[in-house]
């Protein structure tokens, strides 16, 4: 092995223990910052020491034994209570002795704690933001060089927020605990938005390239998984994973050999990952079993589920996605659900039906500068040969439009607008 | 990155109740993690068959092979951020083998999808 390879094995294995890690030492010490602190310890120890050493037999094992090592030297300089010392002493001697055997380790029950540890690093407490790179950190164990090249800011800013965010939570004293009952639903929720924010972040991104994007909405999916497998009776959880399982489906489908995106229905549908659809099947399910069928989260899995399993782009059942967008539209009120919705109806019921909701939404600030308001509406008037006005539209459409492409696109349909107005077919 | 692992003992025979547990637990744990995708057993290729290429020429070789009525391999899907997971994955799954079967040889062939 070289110097290289040995770096990526132990970076690999680090990924895979190091919520185990925290999680335990968490347990040691009552304090999650701290115990994320001392794991990172045991990160750099074994940089130090398997270059010349080799990577040990069992090197989950390794970092476990040095990082409950600096731990209990941790507890031991504090002056913790003598007696509580010793439990611990104790605790570590049958560890050490019983070290080389992974059953142990396997028995280890660590659902309940790293769903502890993903309700801590997603306190409500903290920003949006500063969730999102705790839990990137704590719970998926990237670098914080890695969680900055993935947001594309600078290592400097991530770096603050984690710091600032640790500060936050030893600050507060925080009851290292997991919330139950009713506390728990609300809880969760912080939870999910910042799963769905990671999700998004790598998916919905216009910008960037590099690989690590992809690895956002991969962990954004670890993560949704762990926690419909650890908080099972959460219809939410189910929901969020199955929208997330179902719009990941269709990665490789979402650009040509160039980098260029393509429109959902304009997709080869051979591409979409059928084993993710049966898994974002389930998860629907599971959410609709447990009653959660009209949650934010469980409706949008429905909507794309329509699109899951359409064979064709024409077999798309319309009328039941427009219906479930009146029921989300329902639920929250948001104007860009609502443009969705217009698109829904117009490809259910036609254009005219459409263009009453679309210039409902004229005038609202929300939407002033969104181009696809003017796309959308652009789209409609020109189905209903209203060519003229269709122009206009796109061409305002065109000026918002946030990049090159979608500039061009929308230049190029008001061009198609005008010479229909001309000689229209 | 996704990844197939496919176990294929070198002799066939049934894998011990140990195992068994060991790996039982070890999937459990990787499914809680969000790691292992799907997973299952697969019978000896004596169930089965083998059809082939050679020289251009199609084959179809459905035995001799030897009889056994066990699960004695299997496959699991990971999506991992790269091979060193995956190797390590692999690693930690086939150290059960050598623990809870002494005497057990077999590959576990670790195989990129393609694809992002």
């Amino acid at each position: 092995m070289t110097a290289a390879d040995i770096d990526r094995t132990i970076l690999a294995v680090w990924r895979i223990e190091q919520p185990r890690l925290i999680t335990s030492l968490a347990r040691m010490l009552r304090d999650v910052p701290l115990a994320e602190d001392l794991t990172q310890e045991a990160l750099l120890a074994a940089f130090e020491h398997w270059p010349a050493t080799g990577v040990p037999e069992k090197p989950g094992a390794w970092l476990m034994a040095t990082a409950k090592r600096r731990a209990l030297d941790h507890l031991r300089r504090g002056r913790m209570l003598a007696r509580r010392h010793e439990m611990l002493a104790l605790d570590m001697e049958q560890e050490q002795q019983a070290l080389p055997d992974l059953d142990s380790a396997l028995d280890d029950d660590i659902g309940d704690e790293l769903l502890r540890l993903i309700f801590t690093a997603c306190d409500p407490r903290l920003s949006r933001e500063a969730r999102a790179a705790l839990a990137l950190r704590m719970v998926c164990g990237l670098t914080t060089e890695e969680i900055a090249r993935a947001f594309l800011l600078p290592d400097a800013t991530i770096a603050q927020r984690i710091v600032r965010a640790k500060r936050t939570l030893s600050e507060s004293g925080l009851a290292y605990e997991t919330p139950r009952g009713e506390e728990l639903s609300q809880r969760l929720s912080s939870v999910l938005e910042v799963v769905y924010l990671i999700f998004n972040e790598g998916y919905t991104a216009a910008r960037g390239e590099h690989w690590l994007r992809p690895q956002l909405c991969n962990e954004a999916l670890r993560m949704g998984r762990v926690l419909t497998s650890i908080a099972t009776y959460e219809p939410e959880a189910h929901g969020l994973l199955a929208l997330m399982e179902l719009n990941a489906s269709r990665t490789a489908a979402r650009t040509d050999a160039a980098g260029e995106p393509i429109l959902m229905l304009d997709q080869n549908r051979a591409l979409w990952d059928q084993l993710q659809i049966r898994r974002g099947m389930q998860a629907l399910g599971r959410a609709h079993e447990l009653g959660g069928a009209g949650g934010f989260y469980a409706l949008q899995a429905a909507i794309i589920a329509c699109h899951a399993q359409a064979m064709t782009a024409d077999d798309t059942d319309w009328p039941r996605i427009s219906g479930l967008y009146a029921e989300l539209a329902a639920l929250v009120r948001s104007p860009v659900i609502e443009l969705n919705r217009a698109v829904a109806v117009g490809m259910a019921e036609g254009p005219e039906a459409a263009l009453v909701i679309v210039d409902r939404l004229a005038h609202e600030p929300a939407l002033k500068s969104y181009h696809l308001l003017g796309s959308v509406r652009g789209d409609l008037l020109q189905k209903l040969g209203r060519y003229g006005e269709a122009r206009a539209a796109f061409e305002a459409a065109a000026e918002l439009a946030g990049n090159k492409r979608e500039h061009d696109l929308l230049r190029r349909r008001a061009a198609e607008a005008a010479n229909a107005a001309v000689s229209p077919s | 990155m996704r990844f197939m692992f496919i176990v294929n003992p070198a002799h066939p025979g049934p894998p011990t109740p140990e195992l068994m547990e060991a790996v039982h637990k070890l999937a459990d744990r990787e499914i809680k993690a969000g790691r292992m995708l799907d997973s299952g057993g697969l019978m000896p290729v004596a169930t089965g068959a083998q059809v082939r290429i050679t020289d251009g020429k199609l084959s179809v070789v459905d035995g001799p092979f030897v009889e056994a009525k066990e699960v004695i391999g299997g496959y699991a899907i990971f999506e991992l951020p790269g091979k060193e997971e995956a190797v390590a994955a692999a690693v930690e799954f086939m150290q059960l083998h050598k623990d809870f079967m002494p005497g057990w040889d077999g590959t576990c062939e670790v195989r990129a999808f393609a694809g992002p």
